[in-house]
């Protein structure tokens, strides 16, 4: 058993928001999905306070061992999400992470406030990259802005606020440093880096959105180096994640300072790699995936 | 069909050319699926390091046709890194798979003699329909070369874009015309052009009409919501909501 934020999971291995839709798992594996769990603990696509479509598309684009996306935050709202989708999940028999985003703090604490009396939802992943509109930056891309959207909303919710760090800012460690002064009980990281493609074809940017974030083997150097500087400067509990595709690179993130790794576009290619890197780690040995 | 949860190791039993197409054949003990349902496909050795170090995520690849006797046939064109690894596997290797996905064709109303309409490598789910429920192939191809993928149908109609073989012109000529004659629930899978005018012409005989989309897609089971398409009701996935879509859903 691993203990974190006062959950108890089985290993140490979860996903990465959006990577994985256990309701959509369910209808395409079969309800047996839910007895034997991927993940140690799920956490869900972003929800948001209103219903957005996601960009247009294409959305995607498969790079040097990695991928861009450009998704758009698709999902049909906090509403939904209450009445529809937490049902759904009620057969689900790990800790539920729900991963939320809003644009100012009086809408994360919107946000927070729906799912307080909520018993199912575990823990409250805040996501940060959302821009901010006054300035266009990610509101979680500035220390002291991330410390105070921290502190105006933690006292909104009794559960435990994960804050998923952006990885395009100066200083990530800073913005660590900023969310656990500001309350966070823990943070994770590394979110996609900002990225783009180009089609020549219609001289423009290949995604519908125009840039999108990168993931996958590309960015784990990436997400290493970001992860060991957050364990250095931060006392609050990690999830790493980034580029994760194998025991041996969860046992990485582990050793610099990590608690949990999450696994994110490994999640595509093989949808159980939550158990394969689970066993991978417990049995110690690095191993080729197949 | 539901799919066994994970990805797991198919190894290749045969491997047959077609003109430019190449079949593939793996054992899948006990598989079935549903005629325009797909699979998740990659090699499980040198998937990686090819043009651009692609290819990195899974190739979805419809299921051409499989009988319930463990196999299962694929049929692959060249026309990227993934498609190229994945064609030049060969016998005795091994695929990584995931499926079979999606939400395939509907059987026909009883009575209905369905009209399959296929272009180029678009032909392939069809071959899977006409096994399950018979209906007229009518296909459309580049040229002659490509035009060799009829073989794989029994009756087909064909036509070519050059006119060396069968009819010169398009497909959707060839539907017009039967349509005229006898009309039938049309099913179809090619081109994004092909489709729009197979929807075209479905819809002025009234009749309903099947397609079945393609879309660059990372997973295949409804997690990364990269392969929507829009519909009258906002973007779905093509992956769990289709790849087969009634025409009239679409935008």
């Amino acid at each position: 058993m691993i203990e974190f934020c006062g959950l108890e999971l089985h290993h140490p291995v979860i996903n990465a928001s959006g990577c994985f839709d256990a309701l959509a798992a369910a209808r395409v594996f079969g309800e047996e999905l839910f007895d034997d769990f991927p993940y140690a603990a799920y956490v869900s696509k972003t929800i948001t306070l209103q219903a957005r479509e996601g960009n247009p598309p294409p959305r995607l684009w498969e790079s040097a061992a990695g991928l861009i996306n450009s998704i758009g935050l698709p999902n049909r709202g906090l509403r939904a999400y209450l009445d529809v989708d937490l049902p759904a999940l009620a057969a689900l028999r790990v800790p539920l992470i729900t991963n939320v985003m809003g644009s100012t703090a009086q809408e994360v604490g919107e946000l927070l406030d729906a799912l307080e009396d909520r018993q199912q939802v575990a823990a409250i992943e805040l996501n940060v990259s959302c821009p901010n509109v006054a300035t266009g930056l990610d509101i979680g891309a500035d220390p002291a802005g991330l410390q105070a959207l921290l502190e105006a909303v933690r006292p909104r919710s009794t559960r435990p606020l994960i804050v998923k760090l952006t990885p395009n800012t100066a200083d990530v460690a800073a913005c660590a440093a900023g969310a656990e002064a500001g309350g966070a009980d823990a943070v994770s990281l590394i979110n996609t880096l900002r990225a783009a493609a180009r089609a020549p074809e219609r001289s423009g940017f290949w995604l519908g959105g125009g840039s999108g974030g990168l993931s996958g083997p590309a960015i784990r150097t990436v997400a290493l180096a970001q992860v060991a500087r957050v364990a250095q400067r931060v006392r609050i509990p990690i999830i790493g994640m980034g580029g994760v595709a194998c025991g041996r690179d969860a046992r990485e993130l582990l050793d610099v300072g990590a608690t949990l790794v999450a696994v994110g576009t490994e999640c595509f290619r093989d949808p159980a790699a939550g158990l394969r890197i689970a066993r991978d780690l417990a049995g110690g040995l690095p191993q080729i995936a197949r | 069909m539901t799919a066994p949860f994970g990805r797991r190791a198919l190894t290749l039993i045969a491997r047959r050319e077609i003109g430019p197409y190449v079949v593939l054949a793996a054992a899948d003990r006990g598989a079935t699926a549903a005629p325009g349902q797909f699979y998740m496909l990659a090699t499980a050795e040198r998937w990686g390091g090819g043009e651009g170090e692609r290819p990195y995520l899974g190739r979805a690849v419809s299921v051409m046709r499989i009988r319930g006797d463990g196999r299962v046939e694929f049929l692959l064109e060249d026309v990227g890194p993934g498609t190229r690894r994945l064609i030049e596997l060969e016998v005795g290797e091994d695929l990584l798979a995931v499926g079979p996905l999606g939400h395939g064709f509907d059987a026909p109303a009883r009575g209905t003699e369905p009209l399959l309409v296929g272009g180029g490598i678009g032909v392939a789910p069809l071959v899977a329909v006409q096994e399950a429920w018979g209906g007229r192939p009518l296909l459309g191809f580049r040229d002659g070369a490509h035009a060799a993928g009829a073989e794989l149908f029994t009756q087909p109609l064909v036509a070519t874009d050059d006119g060396s073989a069968g009819r010169r012109g398009m497909v959707s000529e060839l539907l017009e015309e039967q349509l005229a004659e006898r009309p039938g629930p049309v099913y179809a899978c090619g081109p994004p052009a092909m489709l729009a005018a197979v929807r075209d012409r479905a819809r002025a005989h009234g009749v309903s009409c099947a397609l079945a989309l393609e879309a660059p897609m990372a997973c295949g089971f409804g997690a990364c919501y990269g392969c929507v398409v829009a519909t009258l009701d906002g973007y779905r996935r093509v992956c769990v909501d289709g790849p087969v879509f009634d025409a009239a859903v679409l935008a």
